[in-house]
């Protein structure tokens, strides 16, 4: 069968059973465009900035655990997908995105909309390519899948110039596989190692299970549960990994890190033995290196060999799928005994006992931390929530347990505000079943906002949350803590008014000001099933976001909301970002 | 530490600069970098000469191995290998010194490869230890330019 190039790449998508495209046309991808309005088995989301389609891209894919698509054109259509191409690379979010490129014969010339894109991409994909001929397409898209989704998953570019688009050749069909000399993405787990972490588990006095993103990613959830419950060890989650193991469960010590629970963080400071699932050790999780968990012999279970070893140096590495090594150590576990770890426990529930996430309620202010608590309450713990960066990404992490995976997405390692409304979208379109938020601040909303349209065209309802105090929050509170109250540029002046913004795009809009309209107003929100609707919450202003750890600080000396003062700056976490 | 880190790359346009990128993403140092395509056509050798301690090569070599056009890893350093280095020196040609140069040259095994009116060539070839003992030597001559291929080398076993 002859076809042209984009009717090649077309029939390949449509083989990888692609069924969500998130883009935006252009001439370098008109072609490819014009394939894709012949094809009735795939929706094209139109979006209305590039960054939108990649995020839209990667909420679908961590939703459905799907590879996401986006194509977008070549130049600026690249340039503005880069951010988001960054954001999934850095939370391994399987996803294959598409841009065009100016003809073969013109490329490196300058031309009108040209970029290297494959040059500027490079730092933030897992592969990329650059299609130049059409003969190699159809292997390209093929690969380009396997490397996304294999392994590590990560985002994979395929650079296709205009000529290629164009040119006819033989189609042979979609390869059926693939085979790659210098990839491999599938690992066997040395059981070696299976043998020296179970060694390890059963010495340990006071172990800990602190898991990360990989058990979501690598659908680990089942046999992560099943261990926990097998060794009765506490376990505690990083920001990516909310969800993999039940929040309300007794065993969850809730969220470690900067702006973790105390009780999760005390753990991992005394423990002997902590078993790292699918985490890397990122600096939001440690503070401190040198003070970084003391006492502790460390299991990591990772598939990216040089995830290991590359922050912390650690005892057993099992490098394997995680959900394959949880299940090899469980197995090995069986019939054995494990140590009496109930002096452990009781410490531990010493620690809990604390309530590190109280707060002071306030007469006349909404506090975020009760918006989030009233949030979980109407929904029932049950909505996919999506959020952006900041003091509303912590609240919501910390405030609305989770206990299912997939249900928490937000930007976790590059931190990028305009993540929560674009991927809040791709998320209703994975699931549209399920009710979906988006929690955000005034600041992260407005970076994404135009995307407020394409959610009217493709008719994806879900919530926002808009936790508004004028100021961009975490910037303030830092500004607070480590700048003496010099708040430089952190107050936001002239904000719209997001009620009639909202209905300027077709949804409804809502503004909250009291505490007692909160929930009544939420429960309106939910009410709208077929509707976007707009939650304009004003927050207290000067609310922080604890406990935390300070820059520069180890997990013990965490400071909790109204017991401790922060302690004025200290030069080494001054370097923190 | 010094370490010969040897990689079989894909032969394809962008490998070198997935390795040279990441070097400079991640704050790796490269002392010398040598590149070219192998008997097998579809297969380039890159010979790396980095320094750093046992914890910054082990990641060094992770993230090269993570590499998707990256087929094989290897340091040198740790395995039984020969390294090589070439060097060309341009040396003003003054006839007053020549005759020292001359017993330098034999000394080092040097060799002369070009002559101009006023300048020499000079070839010297072996581990880089022995380009700086000659280029040391030559210290009291005028020398032009200096153009090093930087490290290359192989392993001994005949399989790894």
């Amino acid at each position: 069968m002859k076809l042209n190039g984009a009717q090649i790449l077309v029939n390949c998508l449509k083989s990888e059973n692609v069924s969500h495209i998130f883009g935006y046309p252009g001439g370098a991808v008109l072609h490819i465009y014009d394939a894709l309005d012949a094809c009735d088995d795939i929706i094209h989301v139109l979006v209305r900035h590039e960054q939108g389609a990649v995020h839209g891209a990667d909420g679908y894919a961590r939703v459905s655990g799907k590879c996401g698509v986006a194509l977008v054109t070549s130049g600026p259509g690249l340039t503005n997908a880069v951010t988001g191409i960054a954001t999934a690379y850095m939370d391994s979010i399987p996803m294959v995105v598409i841009s065009g490129q100016v003809s073969s014969a013109v490329i490196g010339n300058d031309a009108f909309q040209e970029v290297d894109a494959v040059g500027i991409t490079r730092s933030c994909v897992k592969h990329n390519f650059l299609v130049k001929d059409v003969n190699d397409l159809s292997n390209i898209v093929k690969k380009a899948f396997h490397i996304a989704t294999t392994g590590r998953p990560a985002p994979v570019l395929i650079d296709i110039t205009k000529d290629a688009t164009i040119a006819v050749c033989e189609f042979e069909g979609y390869p059926k596989s693939i085979n790659m000399r210098s990839y491999q993405g599938e690992i066997t787990i040395d059981t070696a190692q299976i043998d020296k972490a179970q060694a390890l588990i059963k010495q340990a006095k006071k172990p800990i299970i602190y898991s990360g993103g990989g058990s979501v990613i690598g659908n680990a959830s089942e046999a992560l549960r099943t261990f926990t419950r097998r060794t009765n060890f506490p376990i505690t989650q990083t920001l990516m990994g909310l969800g993999a193991y039940p929040a309300t469960d007794r065993q969850s010590l809730g969220m470690l890190g900067m702006h973790g629970s105390y009780e999760a963080n005390m753990a991992m400071h005394y423990s002997d033995c902590i078993i790292a699932i699918g985490a890397r050790f990122d600096d939001r999780i440690t503070g401190d290196l040198d003070k970084f968990c003391p006492y502790a012999k460390i299991i990591h279970i990772d598939i990216d060999p040089s995830s290991v070893g590359k922050i912390i140096g650690v005892d057993v590495a099992v490098i394997g799928q995680v959900n394959d090594a949880l299940s090899a150590i469980t197995q090995a576990l069986k019939d054995q005994e494990l140590p009496n770890i109930k002096p452990w426990w009781q410490q531990i529930e010493k620690w809990r006992a604390v309530d590190s996430l109280s707060y002071q309620t306030k007469a006349g202010v909404i506090k975020p931390q009760s918006v989030i608590q009233t949030l979980y309450e109407v929904t029932q713990g049950e909505a996919i929530v999506t959020s952006d960066v900041g003091q509303h990404q912590m609240w919501a992490a910390q405030y609305y347990p989770f206990d299912e995976p997939r249900r928490w997405i937000n930007s976790g390692g590059l931190g990028t505000m305009g993540f929560g409304l674009p991927a809040a979208m791709g998320a209703k379109l994975a699931d549209p079943a399920s009710d979906v938020v988006c929690v955000t601040g005034e600041g992260s909303i407005q970076m994404m906002l135009q995307e407020l349209s394409t959610m009217l065209q493709y008719h994806t309802p879900v919530k926002i949350i808009n936790l508004n105090n004028g100021y961009l929050g975490m910037v303030r509170q830092w500004q607070e803590f480590f700048y003496e109250k010099r708040y430089a540029m952190s107050y936001m002046d002239a904000l719209p008014d997001f009620v009639k913004l909202a209905e300027s795009y077709g949804h409804m809009g809502i503004k909250v000001d009291k505490q007692e309209n909160l929930k009544p107003a939420l429960l309106e929100a939910f009410k709208q099933k077929d509707c976007t609707v707009f939650v304009d919450i004003l927050i207290d202003p000067s609310e922080n976001v604890f406990p935390m750890i300070p820059s520069g600080a180890g997990h013990h000396e965490m400071l909790l909301a109204g017991r401790d003062k922060m302690k004025t700056k200290n030069d080494k976490g001054l370097n923190l970002v | 530490m010094r370490h010969i880190i040897s990689l079989q790359l894909e032969n394809e346009s962008g490998a070198l600069s997935r390795v040279a990128g990441l070097f400079s993403a991640r704050g790796f140092n490269i002392e010398s970098l040598t590149v070219a395509p192998t008997n097998d056509k579809t297969l380039s050798r890159m010979t790396i000469v980095s320094i750093g301690d046992n914890t910054i090569i082990e990641q060094i070599i992770k993230q090269l191995d993570k590499l998707i056009d990256v087929v094989k890893v290897t340091n040198l350093t740790a395995t039984k290998h020969v390294e090589r280095e070439l060097a060309l020196i341009k040396i003003n040609n003054n006839p007053n010194s020549q005759i020292e140069i001359d017993s330098i040259i034999d000394a080092h095994g040097a060799k002369i490869v070009g002559v101009s009116a006023d300048t020499y060539i000079v070839e010297v070839a072996g581990k880089s230890r022995r380009i700086n003992d000659f280029l040391m030597a030559c210290d009291t001559f005028e020398i032009l330019e200096i153009s090093r291929t930087g490290v290359t080398g192989v392993c001994q076993k005949k399989e790894y």
